[in-house]
């Protein structure tokens, strides 16, 4: 596509963001915010599930086990949105946009609705497209908690640091996603 | 100062991931199925050569050693990876991507986003319930890495320097993207 970058350039960008990152303050990581971002929305609604206490590591403690995970770290990042992680995934957004903006790669109005593999296998209703993807979005995001990380974590931090877990991630996610590619997509 | 960094991290890597096409479902799912490996030739290579860097300047001095966060191995992390495969697969998008391709003006992104979010919602529900389960039996003795380098974290091959493992593993890794076909 028009605008992206081939693959030797764009690895070079992608080795340099993931670099800089864990060179000036930690590898890059990206799920975790998705149940800080619940957690910040609970917290509008309940006194309860994020309280100070000075007893526990992070100053903060929750009822919630996840959330008072590792001496309460996931409670006090809900009760402080403005923490370097929450704040990195937002400014990713902005980056982005930058990019497409700048000369990125544009999608035409029907890939903005669903990528050209799934027209060509299920047409153009938008319905079907966005209730499958909305299901999709629960598992990944479901498997990536459960697997303390996603792609940008585990794989791509992990295996840069050559954490046994990131390889043992990678393997999960393609031994699974491959076949179902295939097998939902076709290959030709 | 490290929301700073934060705001300018961020925006390189949401850049780069859009830059390199990423943020494009079409491209994630013609890399799983195989005809296009664009993608993989580019993650390879990331891999490859920032582990490569990362090594050789923490072994001169220049990245502290004290920033690596290497994550804990056990059952989950395979099982999650298999359940997280399926849903990237179907969709095309992973947490990072999903997110970033709203601002290419993908409204599929907007469902992944929050169907994502409920996820993430369940699990944080139902986490008390399973951590005591074998789902969160350590591997191999759980914060472990191959190389040594981090005074953390321990080395399961401590018997290779660190950085020539390191090297050797990241020189792999783009040979590798080099080689892979384009096409297939």
């Amino acid at each position: 596509m028009k605008g992206q970058l081939n693959w030797f350039k764009g690895g070079f960008l992608l080795a340099a963001a993931f670099l800089l990152a864990v060179a000036f303050v930690k590898p890059i990581g990206v799920s975790t915010q998705f149940v800080i971002a619940d957690g910040i929305v609970w917290n509008l609604f309940s006194d309860t599930v994020v309280k100070k206490d000075t007893a526990s590591k992070s100053g903060y403690t929750s009822p919630n086990a996840y959330l008072n995970k590792s001496g309460g770290k996931y409670a006090k990042n809900v009760a402080k949105p403005l923490n370097y992680s929450f704040v990195f995934v937002i400014a990713m957004l902005i980056g982005a946009f930058i990019s497409a903006q700048l000369g990125g790669p544009k999608p035409a109005a029907q890939d903005r609705i669903a990528p050209e593999p799934w027209r060509n296998r299920f047409g153009q209703k938008p319905v079907l497209r966005y209730i499958t993807v909305f299901l999709a979005g629960v598992l990944v995001l479901f498997g990536a908690r459960l697997a303390g990380g996603c792609t940008s974590g585990h794989m791509m931090s992990g295996m840069m640091q050559t954490s046994l877990s990131g390889y043992l991630f990678a393997l999960g996610t393609f031994a699974v996603a491959v076949p179902v590619a295939v097998l939902v997509y076709k290959r030709n | 100062m490290t929301i700073f960094l934060a705001v300018i991290l961020g925006i390189f890597f949401g850049f780069a991931l859009q830059r390199v096409g990423a943020t494009n479902p079409a491209n994630i799912i013609n890399m799983l199925r195989l005809t296009d490996l664009h993608l993989m030739k580019a993650i390879f290579f990331a891999i490859g050569l920032s582990s490569t860097l990362l090594f050789v300047l923490m072994n001169i001095g220049v990245i502290n050693p004290g920033h690596l966060s290497v994550k804990s191995s056990y059952v989950g992390v395979i099982i999650g990876g298999a359940i997280m495969g399926v849903g990237f697969a179907v969709a095309g998008y992973c947490p990072g991507t999903g997110l970033t391709a709203i601002a290419d003006g993908r409204k599929d992104a907007l469902f992944f986003l929050g169907g994502g979010l409920l996820g993430a919602l369940i699990y944080t529900l139902v986490y008390g319930s399973i951590q005591n389960t074998w789902l969160f039996n350590k591997i191999a003795g759980g914060k472990v890495m191959l190389a040594t380098g981090s005074d953390t974290y321990q080395a399961l091959l401590p018997a290779i320097p660190g950085t020539l493992l390191a090297a050797g593993i990241g020189i792999a890794f783009m040979v590798i993207a080099w080689i892979l076909p384009k096409k297939v």
